[in-house]
This record gives structure tokens, C-alpha cells and sequence, in this order.
């Protein structure tokens, strides 16, 4: 069933961008639901057998979710989702940055922009992850590998073209 | 098998850290483009030699550059096999997505269900 639901996913290094886009068989409010509530959000955000642990979630603008990755080791990486702007059921914005236990966000982050719509009961979901500059870009490959999972990067685009021209 | 891909990280971890340096990625450019001794790499940077050394020496611990000695020098140059696990994890990312999107698949159905029952 879900295979034959549209997966995307592409860096354009030009606009130092993430972009991931997926169908999900579910109309838009259980969707919409499984992004912005956290008892649900933690039943999926980690990959298995890592498990995501939300301390908290206040889900609007100003608000944030504090959360940690944790490993099988029981090793816990903890990160911060501010909520930016809210569309109900149509889009929303975050900064995310990683962050120690006690909440100090680790600075740079990077900026997502997830956009919700159905059509036939089915509903796309689109993220973006925008990295500002090459310096954040640079970071976040420093911190986010931690986690096994960070922002694509210019700079290896760059060294791979470079080695495929060889 | 965890501790199998414990152990992968790891060694990915090592080059993530190598190439987290700009004057590293900057080393691994040139040498991408030709083999050069340490002199050479040396001469395109404003840097210490022996803090350009300090580089070169660490991308050969991470194995992203090999040294082959040639008559009385020692040139260094690109270990592709090594670059393209970089790519490999470019394809983890996009893998983490996948894994991440397919549970979701699963938790929205549960709901569906949920919601059928009431």
C-alpha cells in the first residue's frame, strides 16, 4: 500500500535545502495530528530501534518541544523544536537545534517548513530544511551526525561533483 | 549486529570530523584535483606548515588520503573508496526518512482503526 505513495527527497545545494516530500494514505487532520501532538510524534520520529522521548511539547508560536533521541545504549541526544509560525492544518515553521540535557540549544540550527494538503484522501506532507549560511552548514555536520541524522550539505556536493569529474 | 553498526558510526564519525574543518575539505579539493606532496599542499594555504602537516596527517589517519612515496617525496592524493562513504551517508539520511515515514504509515492506520471502532 504505502509503496505506491510518492517518496521525495532532494538537496539543492544551491539554496542549501533539504527537501523531502511524502503521500501518506490518512486525511490531512490525522496527519496534521501525528506532526503536532506529542504522544504521537513519539511513537514514529525515531528511527527503530532508536525511541524518541518528548520531555515537553507546546505546540504554538513561541512554544517548543524538547526532546531526546535515544539510542538502544539508552544514550540520549537531546533537541529543540520552536514552533515560528502555525497555519492549523497547513503549515508550520520551526527552528531546530540540538541541545544538551539541561535545554542550552547548541546555535547554529537550522530552519524547517512543513506544508500539509489532501487530495482523495490522500494527504502530502512537505518538509524543508533550510541552512542560512555555509558556516551553519558546516556545524551541522560537526554536531548533527551525532544522531545520525543532520542537514545535507554543500560542501560534500561540492567533493563529489569535484570526484566525478575525475 | 549492533555492535556491528556501533562500530560503522564510528568510523564514520571519524570522517565526519575530518571534513567539519574547512582547511581540511580545502586539502581534500586540492588533492582531488592531483597528488601533491605536503610542500604543495602547504603552499596554497596562508596557514602554519606545520599546521597544514597537522591536517594532512589527520586525513590520512581518517584514510580520506593516502601517501605514496615517490623517489625522495611523498605525494598525497584522494581515497575515493573512502569519499564515497561520505555518500553513503548522504543515502542514510535520505534512509532515516524513509524508516521515519514508513512508521508513521503505520501509526496513521492504528488511528484509523481507532477511530473505525468509536
Amino acid at each position: 500500500m504505502s509503496n505506491s505513495l510518492l517518496f521525495n527527497f532532494t538537496v539543492n545545494k544551491e539554496a542549501k535545502t533539504v527537501f523531502i516530500k511524502r503521500e501518506f494514505a490518512a486525511e490531512l487532520s490525522l496527519v496534521w495530528d501525528a506532526f503536532t501532538k506529542q504522544e504521537i510524534l513519539d511513537q514514529w520520529w525515531a528511527p527503530k530501534p532508536w525511541i524518541s522521548k518528548t520531555k515537553y511539547m507546546d505546540f504554538k508560536v513561541g512554544g517548543r518541544r524538547f526532546y531526546a533521541m535515544v539510542s538502544p545504549e539508552g544514550q540520549e541526544h537531546w533537541s529543540i523544536q520552536e514552533y515560528t509560525s502555525i497555519s492549523p492544518k497547513t503549515n508550520f515553521k520551526m527552528l531546530n537545534a540540538f541541545a544538551d540535557k539541561d535545554e542550552n540549544p547548541e546555535l547554529p540550527g537550522s530552519d524547517w517548513d512543513l506544508k500539509f494538503s489532501e487530495q482523495n484522501r490522500v494527504t502530502t506532507v512537505s518538509v524543508t530544511i533550510y541552512n542560512e549560511s555555509l558556516a551553519r552548514m558546516e556545524k551541522m555536520i560537526e554536531m548533527g551526525f551525532k544522531e545520525g541524522f543532520t542537514m545535507t550539505l554543500n560542501i560534500l556536493e561540492e567533493l563529489l561533483a569535484k570526484l566525478s569529474q575525475r | 549486529m549492533r555492535s556491528q553498526v556501533a562500530t560503522r558510526m564510528n568510523l564514520r564519525r571519524d570522517i565526519f570530523q575530518a571534513i567539519a574543518d574547512p582547511t581540511r575539505r580545502a586539502i581534500l579539493v586540492l588533492v582531488a584535483a592531483q597528488s601533491m606532496t605536503a610542500g604543495e599542499i602547504a603552499a596554497n594555504f596562508d596557514t602554519a606548515r606545520p599546521t597544514v602537516s597537522k591536517h594532512v596527517q589527520i586525513l590520512t589517519e581518517c584514510e580520506l588520503i593516502k601517501a605514496e612515496q615517490s623517489g625522495r617525496e611523498i605525494y598525497y592524493s584522494l581515497e575515493i573508496e573512502k569519499m564515497k562513504e561520505i555518500d553513503e551517508w548522504l543515502h542514510q539520511f535520505r534512509k532515516l526518512w524513509e524508516t521515519r515515514f514508513n512508521q508513521l504509515d503505520e501509526v496513521l492506520a492504528a488511528m484509523k482503526g481507532q477511530k473505525n471502532e468509536q
